[in-house]
């Protein structure tokens, strides 16, 4: 890998930005690895990256049946935060935010990172409870969080209309000037580069068909590029894991929705940092292009096509307009949906699976790309020891036998 | 936005219905007497199917009786509704 820096930029400048090396390899598939992670979205990279450069395991390729970037890695509002309630989600997410603080330098990329700070609003007396309990746990499990009152919301982010008389009035809010955002698809890259430097193979257009199962081991995969032996698959395949598992024949708790997100015109700075509210349902930023990008509910039917119902985006502005008044003249510009693995507790599923040598990172939901280099981090160590990180223990697909359930539902500082 | 034909009011608004989600889970007759894994499955566990799917909705704004329908999770064509106990219709992609 060349690495990036201003002198390669000189260089290639007065080459005229002609001889930019790709950013990997693209070869093919080999007959056998040592591990195969289906799914190469940020979670299956950044699962890759951390199994070469962790753990020494370099024979591993990432299947990807469309492009890297091209799914909900590419599709989410890219905001980043650890402000979970439960102890088990505070520690995952915050170990996630602290490898988001060095990730540019560790991968040798500008993922942007941009801590501008995460507002939740709280509208009624059970919100201002809840952020503020939320406060104290954070801060309890060493989480920077800040309990602001309505004139403090104001000052921080003047365009919120705090006025009384508002349908859904501001009565506070959490902040955790931590969180932020990130550029979505840099991640992606960075990782990919920096894994294929380590090794890895990354393999685009390579659709898995089949998961062939001896004796409750996996010993390898079929895929529309031809079979490949695996002693290890790790799946991170978001809202197709249900369908990875049938293959294995194993079902889980998952439920496949399309989630929507969508962006205005590019305007000029209005808004500098994130704001969420959970009872109103809004999740906004601007971008540095200056669109603001936002984040709407998830249609309730199931599916896996990538579009949803317009009535949906019509209920998120009219969210957006009760707080933010401004925007009433603003015309939106592109619309999309991923398709979203909801577990019925919004906590994620990562460990090992009924069968031998397969484990399972899925159910993430409608807020798996904060936790995109944590999420690597500790899927990387269950595959590599066969035992789950500390981190991802309680994270287990048995707590659904068990009842021992994360529920973040409510908890999260966002309605699932 | 779909367009759902209830069995009794006929074709409606997306936005009037209020989705269930999967069909025909059944109840397990004897709670008590199930392992563990046996009552997750029941609570948790799911099919999710990619493809025909048949599903639960409630016609909310109409006149607030469950019914049953076949819809592709993929091109979310609907084949066709169907009221609860009446016998399963086969997928349109199965042999009947």
């Amino acid at each position: 890998m060349q690495r990036f820096s201003l002198v390669q930029l000189v260089r290639n400048a007065l080459a005229h930005h002609e001889k930019w090396p790709a950013y990997w390899r693209s070869p093919e598939p080999k007959r056998a690895y040592d591990a195969v992670i289906v799914g190469g979205g940020g979670h299956g990279l950044a699962t890759a990256y951390y199994l070469a450069r962790n753990h020494g395991i370099t024979n591993v390729a990432v299947l990807e049946k469309g492009w890297i970037g091209g799914g909900n890695t590419g599709r989410n509002t890219t905001i980043i935060r650890s402000n979970y309630l439960w102890d088990e989600s505070a520690h995952l997410y915050e170990h996630s935010l602290k490898l988001w603080e060095g990730l540019s330098a560790d991968l040798n990329i500008n993922v942007m990172l941009s801590q501008r700070g995460v507002l939740n609003l709280a509208h009624n007396l059970g919100d201002v409870r809840e952020g503020v309990r939320r406060v104290q746990a954070n801060r309890l499990n060493g989480i920077d969080a800040e309990w602001l009152s309505p004139q403090d919301v104001q000052a921080f982010c003047p365009i919120v209309d705090i006025g009384e008389g508002r349908r859904h009035p501001v009565l506070g809010a959490t902040l955790q000037r931590r969180g932020g955002v990130a550029r979505h698809d840099a991640v992606a890259w960075g990782y990919a580069r920096a894994a294929d430097a380590l090794g890895v193979d990354i393999i685009q257009n390579c659709e898995v068909t089949g998961i062939d199962v001896l004796a409750g081991r996996v010993v390898g995969l079929r895929t529309t590029r031809g079979a490949i032996m695996a002693r290890k698959v790790g799946l991170v395949t978001a809202g197709h894991s249900s369908v990875l598992a049938a293959m294995a024949g194993f079902r889980l708790p998952v439920q496949s929705h399309p989630l929507q997100a969508l962006v205005s015109e590019p305007i000029k700075p209005v808004l500098d940092c994130v704001v969420m509210s959970n009872a109103v349902h809004v999740y906004v930023s601007q971008s540095d292009k200056g669109e603001l990008v936002m984040g709407a509910g998830i249609d309730a039917f199931n599916s896996y096509a990538q579009r949803g119902s317009f009535h949906v985006i019509e209920h998120q502005m009219g969210a957006l307009l009760e707080l933010f008044p401004i925007f009433s003249r603003l015309r939106m510009m592109r619309t999309w949906a991923g398709i979203v693995d909801v577990c019925p507790d919004a906590s994620p599923i990562i460990g090992r699976t009924p069968v031998g040598g397969l484990y399972l990172n899925c159910g993430w939901g409608t807020g798996g790309f904060k936790a995109t280099p944590g999420s690597g981090w500790v899927f990387a160590h269950t595959i590599a020891n066969d035992a789950p990180h500390p981190l991802n223990a309680p994270f287990a697909l048995d707590r659904f036998t068990s009842g021992a359930l994360i529920d973040e539902h409510g908890a999260a500082a966002v309605a699932h | 936005m779909l367009l759902i034909s209830c069995p009794w009011c006929g074709p409606r608004d997306e936005t009037e219905f209020h989705c269930g989600g999967e069909a025909h889970i059944a109840r397990p007759l004897d709670p008590p007497a199930l392992p563990d894994a046996a009552w997750a499955g029941y609570v948790f566990m799911r099919d999710n199917p990619k493809g025909w799917m048949r599903e639960r909705w409630m016609h909310a704004q109409g006149c607030r009786r469950w019914f049953n329908l076949v819809r592709h999770t993929v091109t979310h064509e609907i084949a066709g509704a169907y009221l609860v106990g009446a016998p399963l219709p086969p997928l349109p992609d199965e042999c009947p």
